[in-house]
């Protein structure tokens, strides 16, 4: 519906992946100097971290991603990400793929749930941001661009009324709905309940611009107030003390949007059928081919503006594996349930030639190497660092 | 003094599949005599229908897809579904991001379908429509999202439905229209128009429609809005009731009645029951009155309902009376029912 979703859709979810993977590097990261050449290190994370954030604000991209568009389907946004996740020498089986996008999808869904104003939005996109520029903070090339980022998000989102944002909030909610993926560490804090649904509190601070319910007031036909009574519910609300900052620094004061994650608290999902309803699944798979063709166009014009930096000559691309074992990994790749894969975009379905070249030569550098024989990778011997985790 | 506790839950409608965060996001059509309630709640693309026998036994399901219109290419998402009931003949309208679709009331036949002109909107803006009444006995009001409403004369039967009119008062996206549901004091008005700044428009119906009274916002979406015995009621983004003179546009009361916005608004017209539903969980009953005397108008709390884990979208009553509701909230596939205990 609203035609302004894209560029805040995809900053959260860019800002969520990049909370999973530097969490996940993090734990499996060994001190530079005690390193062999096949080992992850603390260079190796940062430099995964730089060439995604590099290829996230990429100035042609974001022009793209800015543009006033329809949301497209998950499965073609997912294409995007997928693609993100690859801007390094890093490589991700398509479970950790699954994984990953699982998480950063409930992430974000969970976040635009329990906003309080839909505008709050906003502040839990600079949260995210605010992050972003501290992994790069070593980097002033790449902080400028996140800067530009940002500045571009004040223009195009400050002047917006609040109807305006309830209607980009809409386009959230319909885009996340049917959407009930168990994440452990909602689970473990009691965000979200064993059937899958966030949990939303009635108690806490009403959003900025709002009263606390409980009030009646009656005025006569001269305009007075001649009346006052009060009402009470369960709910036990109070006033909040002071408004997030929308500028491009400052005190966000709401919690949505920061870094849930650290190293003691590792990410899990349960592949659960715990929804019933998945009526949303079930439509994208009829999809029909006409629908196909916009959404290559738009994948062809996004992933057109991403810059990939290939990894050079000598180097060859290593594994990051979001579960704990590779045969937890496989195990998982088998057992997705039908209704909650992401179908991978069939490019054969264009029909204008031209523009399935194209687009058949943008994905084509997306491919994903096959897994090196084990002298050759740092792979193999990661598998050894993660017991435990 | 404790919560009151006036309704009980009883056994909810089972859909087939959930229901989407929008305004006014359920509509009850009851018709009378012949013991049968039907609900519609939109999904997104497509809007489930369901009958349901007044003994519970028995319930049909029918859905009904947004039409793609013509050339387009990309899935329509439907704003919102309502039975609009006219002296001749009952009909399930809905709007969506292409235009308008209007139904036979079992939604069997579409017996009307109005394409929304994409060049009347701004590049870069949202386009649909949305808001929907029946009016003046004959015709039906739609609002667009570039804040037109337009007004369809509609025969007692057949497909011959005509647009008689566009009103062109509001600035921002219409929210919600409401027809009189009581009876009108003299120039108190047959509509009402709500828009997304916050601003509502009441008008008189006819050949001519004619602008009564316009109330100003204050700075909220007011995205529902109800029309009684001369009563404006509308609910806000800031979870904020407010009740105004139909006539004069005189603010008479203000309640601070959610914690976050709300979606719907309803009222039961033998009685002045009005119902609230919004983002926090919370649905409330009120009761509207008169004071004889003083001439001014009342607002009191009769029942607070949790819905726990709930963003309430869509309540209305189920009868004239208001003795009993339902609810739709969004990601939910079931509508909760409640009746007087």
């Amino acid at each position: 519906m609203s035609a302004r979703t894209l560029p805040l859709l995809f900053l959260n979810l860019g800002g969520e992946m990049l909370y999973i993977l530097d969490q996940r590097l993090r734990a499996q990261s060994i001190p530079g100097e005690k390193a062999r050449k096949d080992e992850w290190t603390d260079v190796d994370r940062k430099r995964v971290m730089n060439d995604i954030i590099t290829t996230m604000f990429n100035k042609k991209f974001m022009e793209e991603l800015f543009k006033p568009q329809e949301l497209y389907s998950k499965k073609a946004l997912r294409t995007v990400y997928d693609r993100l996740a690859h801007a390094s020498i890093m490589r991700l089986n398509q479970a950790s793929m699954d994984k990953l996008y699982d998480l950063m999808t409930m992430a974000f869904k969970y976040q635009v749930l329990l906003c309080p104003r839909p505008k709050d939005i906003l502040l839990v996109t600079f949260n995210h941001l605010d992050a972003i520029k501290d992994f790069i903070r070593d980097s002033p090339g790449i902080l400028n661009q996140v800067d530009e980022t940002f500045r571009q998000l004040i223009e195009t989102y400050s002047c917006l009324s609040a109807g305006e944002f309830q209607l980009i909030r809409q386009t959230l909610l319909i885009f996340f709905q049917d959407m009930h993926i168990r994440v452990s560490i909602f689970l473990k804090d009691k965000v979200q309940n064993s059937n899958g649904r966030f949990v939303l509190p009635i108690s806490g601070p009403v959003p900025w611009g709002t009263e606390v319910p409980g009030l009646i007031r009656i005025f006569n036909h001269n305009g007075d107030e001649v009346k006052r009574t009060e009402f009470t519910t369960d709910g036990n609300y109070v006033t909040p003390q002071r408004e997030g900052s929308f500028d491009l620094y400052g005190d966000r004061v709401l919690k949505l949007g920061t870094n849930m994650y650290s190293v003691s608290r590792p990410v899990e999902t349960h592949m659960s059928g715990s929804s019933k309803n998945l009526a949303s699944h079930a439509k994208e798979n009829i999809v029909p081919n006409p629908l196909a063709k916009e959404e290559l166009n738009f994948l062809a014009r996004l992933l057109g503006g991403m810059e990939i930096k290939k990894p050079g000559g000598s180097e060859t691309g290593f594994r990051l594996n979001l579960f704990t074992t590779d045969e937890e990994e496989e195990h998982a790749a088998l057992t997705r349930p039908e209704e909650l894969s992401y179908k991978v975009i069939n490019i054969e379905a264009a029909q204008e030639p031209g523009r399935r070249a194209e687009l058949s030569r943008i994905l084509g550098e997306m491919e994903v190497a096959e897994p090196r024989p084990p002298s050759a990778g740092k792979g193999e011997d990661l598998l050894a660092l993660m017991d435990g985790l | 003094p404790p919560p009151r506790r006036m309704y009980r839950k009883e056994k909810s409608i089972q859909l087939k599949s959930s229901s989407a965060a929008l305004y006014n996001n359920l509509s009850v059509l009851r018709l009378p005599g012949r013991q049968l309630a039907c609900f519609s709640a939109v999904h997104g693309p497509s809007v489930n229908v369901v009958s349901a026998a007044a003994d519970g036994l028995g319930f049909s399901h029918r859905q009904l897809q947004a039409k793609e219109g013509g050339m387009a290419v990309s899935t329509s998402v439907l704003t919102q579904a309502a039975w609009c009931v006219l002296p001749s003949r009952v009909l399930l309208v809905l709007t969506s991001q292409k235009g308008i679709q209007m139904y036979e009331s079992d939604g069997s036949i579409m017996v009307y379908w109005h394409a929304l002109d994409i060049t009347e909107h701004p590049p870069a803006e949202a386009v649909f429509a949305r808001g929907i009444a029946a009016a003046g006995g004959r015709f039906i009001c739609v609002g667009t999202s570039s804040g037109l409403v337009l007004v369809f004369d509609i025969p007692p039967k057949g497909t011959n439905i005509t647009v008689s009119e566009v009103l062109e008062e509001h600035h921002d996206a219409i929210t919600d229209i409401a027809a009189e549901l009581g009876q009108a004091p003299d120039g108190a008005g047959d509509l009402v128009t709500a828009d997304d700044a916050g601003t509502l428009c009441v008008w008189s119906a006819g050949e001519e429609f004619a602008l009564l009274s316009k109330i100003p916002a204050f700075g909220c979406t007011c995205s529902s809005v109800k029309l009684w015995n001369g009563v404006v009621a509308a609910g806000y983004g800031n979870g904020q009731i407010r009740l105004y003179e139909a006539a004069t546009g005189l603010l008479r009361a203000e309640v601070n009645a959610h914690a976050r916005w709300i979606y719907a608004l309803d009222l039961a017209p033998q009685t002045g029951k009005l119902l609230s539903g919004a983002e926090d969980s919370f649905v409330h009953v009120w009761k509207l009155s008169r004071n004889p005397d003083t001439n001014d108008v009342e607002i009191e709390h009769c029942h607070a309902e949790c819905v726990t884990d709930t963003q309430v979208c869509g309540a209305r009553f189920c009868d004239p009376e208001g003795n009993s509701f339902a609810v739709t909230g969004y990601d939910l596939s079931e509508i909760f029912r409640y009746s007087q205990a």
